[in-house]
């Protein structure tokens, strides 16, 4: 890591209900997945957001932890959580390196 | 089509309805009403409008019987008759729908959508129901972004709410009138038929757009599973009905313990076969605003639920956590 970091405040891209997977996407493709390509500690910080849908974390992170495994997690910070962003975001890092198994998908 | 509003068609009395809707021409549409009484849930009126809708949108002929039924004003206020394109034969003075009701409302791209959260509290008076408002939130938005994103809706998606004083909760129907699960579901999995395509929709981490586990970057498959669970903590209905089939959460009963599963076989349920044919998808759902579990509650449980699945498989190694500052 370089020590140099982004903070991205989250409140003023997506406001108090962060459910846009758009802007999810474009903070994952303009911010967090090239910082973590330079070695940046990104800081994603929550602060007035009072909730999240699992999908606009899982847009927001997950493909992150796809292309580093959970090793993503060295470079992810997540600042100013209530307890139900926190719990969402733990939801979605579990799952990202236990996947659920249970269901019978033809492509492996 | 045919379709015919009863004097009452409710989630846990919905399946009379469905089972009556005549889908022998989907080249017309012809409505009826009962003539003494019209009550009706939010997902009957989203599927009729998201239909009539998708007719205009053909040039197909709707026809509408003229109604009596002393509930007309609500339906003109509903909007049902705007999406028919057709007459009421009345009028009514249009009242603000703050705290009653959210009118049928048609979105088709993102920002309608996120407008539409932002507005759809206030219009429910939910500010003394913060964690409710933000259930109520997270359900519009996980089932109108599953329309705008994988139903190929050439009409969007169709939704309205409706709080019922007597009950103390909050209706919501959502449909489109787009491929329907089974074509959408197909895309990365081997699907016989609706009712296999139901429950691999309701299944965590199942997914159209991918057969790999975890999802896409955009997609991880869990937006159904997490409604169905918003219902479920809060012992009411959910229903989703697409194609020939339709999967009905029953209500958990007061005093017994809520257990969420990954397998949508092991909620309480009933799986209606051979009902005629839906082009698209329509889900209904309850929320109530008295209930106890919190929603911090329910996303611990959803956690569990991932958790199980998880060992049961191979997991063996610790799963490394996200840090919190």
């Amino acid at each position: 890591m370089t020590g140099e970091y982004v903070t991205v405040m989250l409140f003023e891209l997506v406001g108090e209900f962060a459910e846009d997977k758009n802007k999810a996407k474009e903070i994952r493709e303009g911010t967090i997945l090239p910082a973590i390509e330079e070695g940046r500690l990104v800081v994603l910080d929550f602060d007035k957001v009072n909730s999240a849908t699992q999908s606009f974390i899982h847009a927001l992170i997950s493909e992150a932890m796809r292309r580093k495994g959970a090793s993503a997690l060295d470079f992810l910070r997540f600042k100013n959580c209530n307890s139900i962003v926190r719990e969402i975001i733990s939801i979605v890092v579990e799952y990202m390196q236990a996947p659920p198994q249970s269901h019978n998908g033809n492509g492996g | 089509m045919k379709i015919h509003f009863p004097n009452s068609a409710f989630l846990g009395n919905i399946d009379p309805f469905l089972k009556s809707i005549d889908a022998s021409n989907p080249d017309c549409l012809e409505i009826t009403f009962n003539n003494r009484w019209v009550s009706a849930h939010p997902l009957t009126l989203s599927m009729v409008a998201s239909l009539g809708l998708s007719l205009r949108q053909r040039n197909a002929r709707i026809t509408c019987e003229p109604i009596v039924a002393p509930s007309r004003n609500y339906l003109i206020r509903m909007g049902l008759f705007d999406f028919l394109g057709q007459d009421p034969g009345a009028t009514v003075t249009a009242r603000e729908p703050a705290g009653r009701f959210i009118p049928l409302t048609n979105i088709t791209d993102d920002r309608e959508l996120s407008r539409f959260i932002q507005e759809l509290a206030p219009l429910l008076h939910l500010d003394k129901h913060p964690e409710q408002a933000d259930a109520i939130k997270y359900v519009v938005s996980e089932l109108v972004r599953n329309v705008l994103e994988h139903a190929s809706s050439s009409t969007g998606s169709v939704v309205c709410a409706q709080y019922f004083n007597k009950t103390n909760r909050v209706s919501i129907g959502v449909a489109d009138a787009g491929a329907g699960i089974l074509t959408t579901i197909s895309k990365a999995h081997e699907v016989a038929s609706d009712v296999e395509a139901l429950k691999l929709a309701l299944t965590p981490g199942v997914t159209g757009t991918t057969a790999r586990p975890g999802g896409t970057e955009a997609n991880a498959g869990a937006g159904l599973f997490f409604v169905k669970s918003i219902a479920k903590i809060n012992r009411e209905f959910f229903l989703i009905y697409s194609g020939n089939a339709a999967y009905k959460l029953k209500k958990t009963p007061a005093g017994k313990r809520i257990a969420l599963f990954g397998e949508p076989d092991r909620d309480a349920h009933s799986m209606m076969q051979g009902l005629p044919y839906w082009q698209g998808t329509a889900v209904g759902i309850d929320i109530a605003l008295g209930q106890t579990q919190s929603f911090q509650q329910l996303l611990a449980m959803i956690r569990d639920v991932y958790r199980l699945d998880s060992a049961r498989d191979k997991m063996k190694t610790k799963l490394r956590r996200a840090t919190f500052i």
